[in-house]
């Protein structure tokens, strides 16, 4: 414990963000926190990113965080502020992203009073974060925040808050930053089980049909080194869920695309045919399995996590192993590298190989109108020899067209809202991970209804000299909700046109001093994006698509993960 | 199946809250729940009466397990566990049936608190069966007004199996 300085509780906040190491934070000050801004005015050396919403600032905090492996935090005031982290840290929670969010609250005596810009924001937020605090004394600070700390990166990570009475920052104390924190509550396991290890690298060595089933939890665990070695060892093949994406080199021959709702074929049939599961920080979510009772029906299951409630939320588990999946899977690594059956796999890759020739991705080529999937292609084949590239997504088609196409070779490269499907998330995530990767070039892959949730942001990115190249896959529509209006609803299309060319998205970057580009022909996005990833400046391309264009494969919610839903050419409005 | 847990937890500002949130967030459908101090000052101990139909017991008491405030959680097996409930009650008793209440009372070792023209309080602590059974002997002569804690329990130290782990341990 270093010598006491006496210093109030505001100071007190940024010396304890500066032992933690906290490099960046991403916020908007308020009435509530004004003590804290004013201790930033008095100097730190945590950077503040000014965001233009705390939305934003939130999910500023998660896309540093993705990205890199570290605990992103936000800053906000009290009320309004507070409500407007509500969004980013439910997306914490869902995707398991180590958030610290920072709230001012009213003062302690107008606690419950209603005051002026008071809400209950522990309350509110109680369902959706792992912890949080209500501090209620400045000598509290420090502790809190070493535990905040150490709460959010410990277990399985996710998002908590510290909300800070006006008064409480005000007052002084003798600072200190503790060297331990005691949390008798707070025991996430630290080794998994030898004796289930055993269990399950026997498990692997005896099926015919084994499959590696990888979520977000390896690259949570920074165990994408250990997942490799597990893989290439016994010669398994790998799907990677959207959060997963990236945790295992995508180029590589064991990868066998994503599984779930907009998954290749192959992909579902890989993992639904398998006559062994092993999910490795991966939980079993409904747009992967699609109907539960038809999921892998005949498959045994392994199931790696650091969260036991993960086993047998879903799936039961016939091997469980709940631990670090570091260790985990470098034990497991070790006792195949004696068990495992050399070639034992070799006719379960094969086949999976055929059915990967057998049911390619497929869309409707020809007509007028720019096709969106061939934008993801050029974009695929700019980038593929570039090993500075991490791409962001909103969520919807485009989203899924991205995990499609894009090919992600390093982990932490590919930073989606996967859990909670928050629209508006992809642009102010991406400037979190440039803040977190300067030397990478960041593209965001939006949609015209994403991109208008969250564009203020675009200042942030242009004023923060945070640049950041967007792709805006623009069908004028709400197009994942024209599709299922389309499929599931008799074509009934409603509330969902956006218009393609209101805004101007290009003319809306220029007034943001950032690139703006439109784009309506393959030849013009080639164009466009050239010298938008060239610029080094934060550019907006706008690529008008084919309004009608639909995502495919998919399987209808609630159906059977191998009754997916090819693409057709009927289906298609362009002549075949 | 309905089953008693035991969940010793820290004595913070919002940790009964963090549990009930839980359990109304996941579904779970609680019966009974009583909250009280124990021997340590900064310790609570709930007693919950949780209907698992929907979700097996196991997964209830991982996801407490997560929550920071909570340090433990373990079952009370019926038959390795003691639990007991206090009830108030308030029985319509004009001098005509007093008489036969109070004897019933007695049976059941309920003890008379109050005694009005037209009423007696009853207050009954036992087995939660004997509360039950109780309460539906008197509850012919007009039952006006009830009140039950919920149960609180604690293992048997006299029964404990060693097969059943006391602390909710996942391998």
């Amino acid at each position: 414990m270093s010598a006491k300085k006496r210093m109030n509780g505001a100071d007190a906040v940024l010396r304890s963000l500066e032992a933690e190491g906290v490099d960046i934070v991403f916020g908007l000050p308020g009435g509530a926190i004004l003590p804290t801004y004013d201790a930033f005015a008095r100097g730190s050396t945590v950077r503040h990113v000014l965001a233009r919403h705390e939305q934003g600032a939130g999910h500023m905090a998660e896309g540093y965080a993705r990205a890199s492996g570290r605990v992103g935090v936000a800053i906000a005031t009290s009320g309004p502020g507070a409500t407007n982290l509500v969004t980013p840290i439910a997306d914490a929670w869902m995707d398991s992203t180590p958030l610290v969010c920072i709230t001012g609250q009213v003062r302690s005596n107008l606690i419950g009073t209603d005051a002026f810009q008071e809400c209950d924001i522990t309350g509110i937020t109680i369902p959706i974060v792992k912890h949080s605090w209500l501090v209620q004394d400045v000598e509290e600070i420090p502790h809190t925040i070493k535990a905040a700390f150490h709460v959010a990166s410990t277990g399985r990570c996710g998002p908590v808050l510290v909300d800070i009475p006006r008064d409480i920052q005000e007052a002084e104390l003798d600072f200190s930053y503790p060297d331990d924190v005691s949390l008798p509550g707070w025991k996430p396991p630290r080794r998994g089980h030898p004796r289930q290890t055993m269990a399950a690298a026997q498990a692997v060595a005896a099926a015919e049909r084994p499959i590696l089933y990888v979520g977000g939890g390896v690259l949570n665990a920074h165990a994408t080194d250990e997942l490799l070695k597990l893989a290439e060892t016994a010669r398994l093949p790998v799907v990677t869920t959207l959060m997963g994406k990236s945790a295992f080199p995508e180029t590589h021959e064991l990868h066998m695309g994503w599984p779930g709702m907009h998954g290749p074929k192959w992909s579902n049939f890989a993992l639904n045919k398998a006559d062994l599961i092993v999910a490795v920080g991966s939980r079993f979510d409904d747009r992967v399995t699609g109907k539960v009772s038809a999921f892998a029906p005949g498959a045994t299951v392994v199931h790696l996590d650091i969260d036991a409630a993960e086993i047998g939320k879903i799936r039961r588990a016939d091997v469980p192993v709940v631990g670090p999946l570091k260790p985990v899977l470098a034990d497991l690594a070790k006792q195949l590298a004696t068990l495992a059956v050399p070639g034992r796999t070799d006719p379960w890759l094969r086949q999976i190989a055929e059915w990967k020739d057998q049911f390619p991705l497929r869309y409707g080529e020809g007509g007028d109108l720019l096709k969106p999937q061939p934008v993801f292609e050029m974009l695929q084949e700019m980038t593929a020899s570039r090993d500075d590239i991490i791409w962001t997504t909103g969520v919807g088609q485009h989203q899924m067209w991205a995990m499609q196409y894009l090919l992600c070779d390093r982990p932490r490269t590919f930073i989606t809202s996967g859990g909670l499907g928050t629209m508006g998330y992809g642009l102010p995530a991406a400037v979190g991970a440039k803040a977190a990767r300067p030397d990478a070039t960041v593209v965001c892959i939006d949609g015209d209804g994403c991109f208008q949730m969250t564009q203020q942001e675009l200042a942030t990115s242009v004023l923060e000299d945070l640049p950041i190249v967007v792709v805006i896959v623009n069908n004028g529509y709400l197009g994942m909700v024209r599709q299922w209006q389309d499929m599931f609803f008799g074509e009934r299309f409603s509330q969902i046109h956006l218009t393609q060319s209101l805004p101007d998205y290009a003319g809306l970057a220029r007034a943001y001093g950032a690139l703006g580009f439109t784009a309506e022909t393959e030849g013009e996005v080639a164009d466009a994006l050239e010298e938008a990833l060239a610029s080094g400046r934060t550019a907006v391309v706008d690529a008008r698509v084919d309004p009608a264009e639909h995502c495919f494969p998919m399987i209808p919610a609630g159906a059977a993960a191998l009754d997916l839903v090819e693409y057709t050419d009927t289906t298609s409005e362009v002549p075949a | 199946m309905i089953h008693t847990v035991s969940v010793l937890l820290e004595n913070k500002p919002g940790a009964l809250t963090r549990i009930t949130s839980m359990f109304a967030r996941r579904g779970y459908n609680i019966e009974s729940l009583a909250v009280g101090t124990t021997e340590r000052h900064d310790v609570s101990r709930i007693t919950l009466r949780v209907d698992c139909a929907g979700q097996p017991l196991e997964q209830i008491e991982k996801q407490m397990h997560k929550l920071v405030n909570v340090l433990r959680v373990n079952e009370l097996v019926p038959g390795e566990s003691i639990e007991r409930e206090l009830a108030l009650l308030k029985v319509t008793a004009p001098p005509s049936s007093r008489a036969e209440l109070m004897a019933m009372g007695e049976v059941f070792g309920a003890r008379v608190v109050d005694l009005g023209p037209d009423a007696i309080v009853f207050e009954l602590t036992g087995p939660p069966e004997d509360v039950d059974s109780f309460e539906e002997l008197v509850r012919p002569h007009g039952l006006q007004e009830l009140v039950r804690t919920g149960r609180i329990g604690l293992n048997r130290p006299s029964r404990s199996n060693s097969k059943r782990p006391k602390q909710h341990v996942l391998v």
